[in-house]
C-alpha cells in the first residue's frame, strides 16, 4: 500500500530538502527585494527618491553599475535584515512569554508551508514528455493552499492576545474576525473556476493549480472567462494578506501598530518577512489561476521551443506576471485610503458573500447550458 | 524492525492522542484550544498516511482552519482566565453524556475494530465501477479520489447530502431568531 515511499528514503528525503530549502531561498528573496520595492514604489508615486544609499564595499568602484546599483537600492534589503537581526531584544514584562515567542513562527509557517504546492513552470524533457516543476503538485493543490493558509491567523491572532496590551488585543480580534469573513468569499469565488475547469472527460481533477493553468493554455484566460470571480478573489486575496485598502490589523492611525506593537527586533522582523511571503504567494496563486500561469498570451499557444530553453523561458514568464502583481499590491497601497472597520465587514457580508454566491449560480447554469442544453428547458 | 512508515504513524498518533490529553487537562482556555489545533492536525497527518489527501486537507480546512478560529475569537473576546477550569463537574447530566460518550468510545474500538468490514484495499485512481454501483443496491467502491467523493454525494447520497443541508439551514435561520430576539427584548425594555 505504501508503494510511493521509494527504495533509497534517504536519497530521496534528502533531495526533496534539497529543493525544498531552493525553493524557501526563492520566495524569501522575493519577499524581501518585495520590501525593497515597497520602498522604491511609493517614493516615486510620491515625488521622493527613495533607498538609494546602501552599498556593499568596494562595489561603489565599479564604473556605471556600482552606483546605478546604489541608486537603486539592491543592498537595501541585506541592511534591513541585518538591522532586525543586531538589534536588542526587548521581552515586555506584562506579556505571556510562551505564546509571545510562539505567535511569529506561527506567522510564517504557513506562508512558508504554501510554496510546496506552488506548481512555477514546465519542465519539457528531451524525451517529449512533459511534467510540472512544483515541489509536490497535489491533486487537491489548491484545497492545501486555503487550508495551510487559514492557519496563518493563529499567529496574529496570538500575537495580538498574548502582548497584554489593548491596541495589540483590538489588532488580533479585528484580524481573526476579518479573515473569517472574507475567506467564505474567496472560496465561493473559486467554486465557478473548479466547475469551468472540470469539463466532462477532463484527465485532470479541478482542484489541481497545475491543471488549472495548463487548461488556459492557447484559449482565454480565466479572468477574462469569470471577470468576477477573479475581482472578488483579487479582493478577497487583499484582505487575507492584510494589505491595505484592508490593514485592519496594523491600521497605524488608531491602533499604534497593532497587533505587533509589543514586537520588535527579530520577531518583528519574521511579521514583515511573513507579509511579504503572503503578498508574493498570493500573486503567484492568482497568476496560475487567472492569467493563465506560465503560459504567454490568451488565445495563443506557447511561443517557445519545448526544450530546456522553453522550460526557462516559462518560468521567466510566470515569475514576471507575479512580480507584475506584487507591484499592483504596492500600486493599491499607495493610491487608496483604509476602509473604516464596520465597512470591511459590510463589504464582506452583504456585498462580496452574496455577489460570489450568485455568480457561482450564473456559472451552474452557464456550465449545464453548455454540457447539456436539453436538461434546461 | 519498524519502517518509516510506522514510525510516522506512531508519531503522529502520539502527537493528536497527546494534543486530545493536553487539551482536557490544560488549565487555560487558550491553550486548550491550541491543543486541539495540534491534536486536529495529528489527526490530519494520519489521513496522510492513508493516502486519503482530501480528507487530511479538508480536516485542516474545516476543524483546525475555521472552527477552531472561532474558538480562539471568543475565548479571547470573552476574556476566559484560568479561572473558568476550575469548576466541578459535579452536574448529572455531564456525567451521563460523559458515559455515552466512553460507552460509544469502547463500542466503537471492541466491536467496530474487529470486523473486516472496513478494512477494504483502497484505491487512489478513479474506480471503473462506481458508475454501476452509484445507480444499483452494492455499495460504492472504496476509493481517496476526489472525484469518487464528489461522484457519490451527488448520486447515490444525493437524499441524505440535501437532508444535511437543510438541516444545517435550519440551525442558522434557528440562531438568527435566538440572537435577534435578544437584541430586540433589550430595546423594547
Amino acid at each position: 500500500m505504501m508503494d510511493w515511499l521509494p527504495e533509497n528514503i534517504w536519497f530521496s528525503v534528502g533531495l526533496k530538502v534539497f529543493f525544498a530549502l531552493m525553493m524557501v531561498g526563492a520566495v524569501m528573496t522575493m519577499a524581501g527585494y518585495s520590501v525593497l520595492a515597497e520602498r522604491k514604489v511609493s517614493a516615486w508615486m510620491q515625488g521622493r527618491v527613495g533607498p538609494n544609499r546602501t552599498v556593499l564595499p568596494l562595489v561603489d568602484y565599479i564604473p556605471v553599475i556600482g552606483p546605478l546599483l546604489k541608486k537603486l537600492g539592491i543592498f537595501q534589503p541585506l541592511a534591513d535584515g541585518l538591522k532586525f537581526l543586531f538589534k536588542e531584544e526587548i521581552v515586555p514584562g506584562h506579556v505571556n512569554k510562551f505564546y509571545y515567542y510562539l505567535a511569529p513562527l506561527i506567522a510564517l509557517v504557513p506562508a512558508l508551508t504554501t510554496m510546496t504546492v506552488l506548481p512555477f513552470g514546465q519542465m519539457y524533457w528531451p524525451d517529449g514528455s512533459v511534467t510540472t516543476l512544483a515541489l509536490a503538485d497535489l491533486e487537491v493543490g489548491i484545497l492545501f493552499v486555503f487550508a495551510v493558509s487559514s492557519l496563518g491567523v493563529y499567529g496574529i491572532a496570538l500575537a495580538g492576545w498574548s502582548s497584554n496590551n489593548k491596541y495589540s488585543f483590538l489588532g488580533g480580534i479585528r484580524s481573526s474576525a476579518q479573515m473569517i469573513s472574507y475567506e467564505l468569499a474567496m472560496g465561493l469565488s473559486l467554486l465557478p473556476v473548479f466547475l469551468w475547469v472540470s469539463v466532462p472527460g477532463a484527465q485532470t481533477s479541478g482542484l489541481s493549480i497545475s491543471g488549472i493553468a495548463n487548461f488556459q493554455e492557447g484559449s482565454a484566460w480565466l479572468f477574462l472567462v469569470q471577470p468576477l470571480s477573479a475581482l472578488i478573489f483579487l479582493i478577497a486575496l487583499f484582505a487575507e494578506t492584510n494589505r491595505l485598502p484592508f490593514d485592519m490589523p496594523e491600521s497605524e492611525t488608531d491602533l499604534v501598530g497593532g497587533f505587533h506593537t509589543e514586537y520588535g527586533s527579530f520577531k518583528f522582523g519574521i511579521f514583515f518577512v511573513a507579509e511579504y511571503a503572503h503578498i508574493v504567494i498570493g500573486s503567484a496563486i492568482f497568476t496560475l489561476l487567472f492569467l493563465g500561469g506560465w503560459h504567454f498570451l490568451p488565445f495563443m499557444s506557447d511561443p517557445w521551443p519545448p526544450n530546456w530553453i522553453g522550460t526557462l523561458l516559462g518560468v521567466g514568464w510566470f515569475l514576471a506576471k507575479t512580480i507584475f502583481l506584487i507591484f499592483f499590491f504596492i500600486w493599491i497601497r499607495w493610491t487608496l485610503p483604509r476602509f473604516r472597520y464596520d465597512q470591511v465587514m459590510h463589504l464582506g457580508w452583504t456585498k462580496l458573500l452574496p455577489l460570489a454566491l450568485a455568480n457561482l449560480i450564473i456559472y451552474v447554469l452557464i456550465v449545464t447550458l453548455i454540457d447539456q442544453p436539453s436538461s434546461l428547458f | 524492525m519498524m519502517s518509516t512508515v510506522d514510525l510516522l504513524f506512531w508519531l503522529f498518533a502520539t502527537l493528536s492522542v497527546g494534543g486530545g490529553l493536553s487539551m482536557v487537562f490544560s488549565k487555560h482556555p487558550v491553550s486548550a484550544a491550541m491543543f486541539m489545533i495540534v491534536s486536529l492536525v495529528g489527526v490530519a497527518a494520519l489521513f496522510v498516511l492513508l493516502e486519503s489527501f482530501f480528507l487530511a486537507v479538508l480536516q485542516v480546512l474545516v476543524y483546525a482552519g475555521a472552527v477552531m478560529v472561532l474558538f480562539l475569537f471568543i475565548i479571547m473576546l470573552l476574556d476566559v482566565g484560568p479561572d473558568a477550569a476550575k469548576q466541578k463537574i459535579t452536574n448529572w447530566k455531564t456525567g451521563i453524556f460523559g458515559f455515552f460518550t466512553a460507552a460509544l468510545l469502547v463500542y466503537l474500538l471492541v466491536f467496530l475494530g474487529n470486523s473486516n468490514d472496513f478494512v477494504n484495499e483502497g484505491t487512489s485512481s478513479w474506480p471503473a465501477l462506481i458508475e454501476d454501483s452509484a445507480t444499483s443496491g452494492q455499495s460504492l467502491p472504496f476509493s481517496t479520489n476526489v472525484s469518487s467523493f464528489g461522484y457519490g454525494l451527488m448520486t447515490k447520497y444525493m437524499l441524505p447530502v440535501q437532508i444535511a443541508g437543510f438541516m444545517l439551514l435550519a440551525a442558522m435561520i434557528g440562531v438568527i431568531i435566538l440572537s435577534k430576539k435578544d437584541v430586540q427584548q433589550k430595546n423594547d425594555g
